[in-house]
C-alpha cells in the first residue's frame, strides 16, 4: 500500500490502529483477569478487574473522538473510510467486551467459589476459546488479514455448543435443589457473558473483512446457541 | 471483476441498463504527435450526472471537449474513433457543429459572461439560432433561463447591468443559464466551481442536482468530494486512458482498482 502524500494523514491512520491494538489487548487482559478470579475465587483479582474497565472507556472515547476529527478534516475516502468507520465500531465492540469482563468479575464476590466441580472445566474451556478468538480477530485486524478474521467468525459456532451444554447442566443443579438457584443464575449470566464476548469477536471479524474488501459478510453466520428456545419439562417424579 | 463490452471494468452494479445519451468508441486523441487519449469508450447516460475524475493532464478535459467538438478549433489537435449522440456520430460530416453545441452546451472553469448586459448575455445564443421571434420571447427566455439557473431573484430588477459585474458565483450561474437558454440536451462542465467559494459552490452543486432532472450532465472536476456529491456515475482517467468507470457510490466507498484507490485517497500514485 502505498503512502498518502500528507504524512500527517498517514499518521492520524495509524494513530487510530495503535489505538486499537491497545484497547484490544486490554480488554483481553480484562477478560483473562475476571475468568482468573471466578476460578480462583479471589475477589481482590475481581476488584481490580473492575476497576480496570475505566480504562478501556476512556480509550473508547478517544478512538470515536480522533475518528470524527479524521473524518472531519480529512474526508477519507474508500479504503482510508472504511477503515475510520470501521475504527469506531471495533472500539464500540471492545468497550463491550470490557463490560462483559467486568460483570463476570462482579459475579465472583455472589458465587463466592461454588461453582460445582463438573462445572469447572466447561467454564474453562468456554473462557479459553473465548480469549483466544478474541485474541485472532485482533492479530488479524493488525495483520488486516480477511481469512484469519473469517476462521475466527466460523469458531464463534463452537463457543456456541459450549454456552449451550453449560446451560442446560446449570438447569440441571437448580432443578435438584434450590439452594443452587442463586449461585446458577450468576454462573449462567457469566456464561452468557463469555458467550455475548464470541459474538463481539464476530462482530470484529464481520468489520475486518468489510475494512478489507469493502464487502459485507452477508452469509448466515453457523449459530449453536440455541437456549433461547430451550424449554425444561417438569417432571413429576423430580425431587423439587 | 466483471468487464462489460466495452472492455472496462465496471464496478459490480452495472450501470449498463440505463439509457446511453453518449456513447464513445475507440476514442483517440493526439495533439500533434503526442497520444493524449487512448481507446475511450464509454457511455455517458441520460439525466445523470457523470464526472471525469484524474490527475491534470489525464485526458479528461480533452475527452468533455470531444462531446461537442471543442477541439476541432485546436489546429494540431487530431480526433480518431466514433461519438453518438442519441446514435447519430457527431463527428459525420453532415453534422453541423454549430449545431451540436447548442444541443451539447458548455461551462467553464472560470465564468466567462459576455461583456454586455445581463439580459443581452442569455438572449444572444437564442438569437443567433433564431429561437427568438420578438421581445415577449426574448424576455421569456431571459425569465425561464435565469430561474432554473437559481439566479432570477437576484438580479430581476438589474437585467440591464453588465454580466461582469456580479459575483464570482451569480457569474457562473449566469453562464448556466445562458448555456440553458438555447435548450441544450446536454451541459457539459469543465470545473465549474473552481474558482468559487464554498457556499458559491454549494449553490451550484445545488443547481446541477435540479438540471439533471432535464438535461444530462458531464462534469470535470478536480475535487474528489465534489465528485461524491453531484455525480451518479464516475470515470477515473489516467495517462489518457479511463481506469475504471462505474456508480459514483461505489468509486468512492470500494473502488475495483487500485489506481482509483490511490488517486481518490491521496496516495503517490
Amino acid at each position: 500500500m502505498q503512502k498518502h502524500i500528507v504524512t500527517a494523514f498517514e499518521d492520524d491512520l495509524k494513530a487510530l490502529s495503535h489505538k486499537i491494538s491497545k484497547m484490544g489487548g486490554l480488554a483481553e487482559e480484562q477478560l483473562a483477569m475476571s475468568i482468573k478470579a471466578l476460578e480462583t475465587n479471589d475477589f481482590e483479582l475481581a476488584k481490580k478487574t473492575i476497576a480496570a474497565d475505566k480504562v478501556i472507556d476512556e480509550l473508547e472515547l478517544d478512538i470515536e473522538e480522533r475518528a470524527i476529527l479524521v473524518i472531519a478534516k480529512r474526508q477519507p475516502m474508500a479504503l482510508d473510510l472504511r477503515r475510520v468507520i470501521v475504527t469506531i465500531r471495533i472500539s464500540s465492540d471492545l468497550e463491550r467486551i470490557g463490560d462483559l469482563a467486568k460483570n463476570i468479575a462482579k459475579r465472583v464476590i455472589a458465587i463466592d467459589g461454588q461453582t460445582p466441580k463438573s462445572l469447572v472445566s466447561g467454564f474453562h474451556a468456554m473462557s479459553e476459546l473465548a480469549q483466544k478468538l478474541l485474541k485472532d480477530v485482533l492479530d488479524a485486524f493488525a495483520s488486516e488479514d480477511v481469512e484469519k478474521a473469517v476462521r475466527v467468525w466460523r469458531k464463534d459456532e463452537d463457543l456456541d455448543a459450549l454456552y449451550n451444554s453449560i446451560f442446560r447442566e446449570l438447569l440441571t443443579y437448580m432443578m435438584e435443589d434450590t439452594r443452587n438457584i442463586s449461585f446458577c443464575t450468576h454462573l449462567l449470566f457469566g456464561a452468557k457473558n463469555i458467550e455475548r464476548i464470541g459474538d463481539h469477536a464476530t462482530n470484529i471479524a464481520e468489520n475486518i473483512h468489510y475494512m478489507v474488501t469493502g464487502v459485507l459478510l452477508t452469509e448466515e453466520r453457523p449459530k449453536m446457541d440455541n437456549t433461547s428456545t430451550s424449554k425444561f419439562d417438569f417432571d413429576e417424579n423430580s425431587n423439587i | 471483476m466483471s468487464v462489460q463490452k466495452t472492455g472496462v471494468p465496471m464496478s459490480e452494479k452495472q450501470i449498463s441498463s440505463q439509457v446511453g445519451k453518449f456513447t464513445s468508441r475507440g476514442v483517440d486523441v493526439y495533439y500533434g504527435d503526442k497520444q493524449a487519449l487512448f481507446g475511450i469508450d464509454i457511455d455517458i447516460m441520460e439525466n445523470k450526472v457523470t464526472s471525469l475524475i484524474g490527475p491534470s493532464g489525464c485526458g479528461k478535459s480533452t475527452f468533455l471537449r470531444c462531446l461537442n467538438r471543442m477541439n476541432d478549433v485546436i489546429d494540431i489537435c487530431r480526433f480518431e474513433g466514433e461519438i453518438l449522440l442519441d446514435g447519430q456520430d457527431i463527428y459525420a460530416s453532415e453534422i453541423d457543429v454549430v449545431e451540436l453545441r447548442a444541443r451539447v452546451g458548455m461551462v467553464f472553469q472560470k465564468p466567462n459572461p459576455f461583456p454586455k448586459s445581463i439580459y443581452e448575455n442569455i438572449v444572444y445564443g437564442p438569437r443567433i439560432h433564431g429561437m427568438i421571434d420578438g421581445r415577449s420571447d426574448a424576455d421569456e427566455i431571459v425569465e425561464t433561463s435565469l430561474k432554473r439557473a437559481g439566479l432570477w431573484n437576484e438580479v430581476k430588477d438589474r437585467l440591464n447591468e453588465p454580466g461582469t459585474g456580479l459575483s464570482g458565483g451569480q457569474q457562473q450561474r449566469l453562464c448556466i443559464a445562458r448555456a440553458i437558454a438555447v435548450n441544450p440536451e446536454v451541459i457539459l462542465m469543465d470545473e465549474p466551481c473552481s474558482a468559487l467559494d464554498p457556499i458559491a459552490t454549494a449553490i451550484i452543486e445545488e443547481l446541477i442536482d435540479e438540471l439533471k432532472e432535464n438535461f444530462t450532465i458531464v462534469i470535470v472536476t478536480h475535487s474528489m468530494q465534489q465528485a461524491a456529491r453531484v455525480s451518479q456515475n464516475t470515470a477515473f482517467f489516467h495517462l489518457g486512458k479511463i481506469i475504471e468507470f462505474g456508480e459514483t457510490d461505489q468509486i468512492f466507498t470500494n473502488p475495483r482498482n487500485q489506481q482509483t484507490q490511490d488517486y481518490i485517497t491521496g496516495r503517490y500514485g
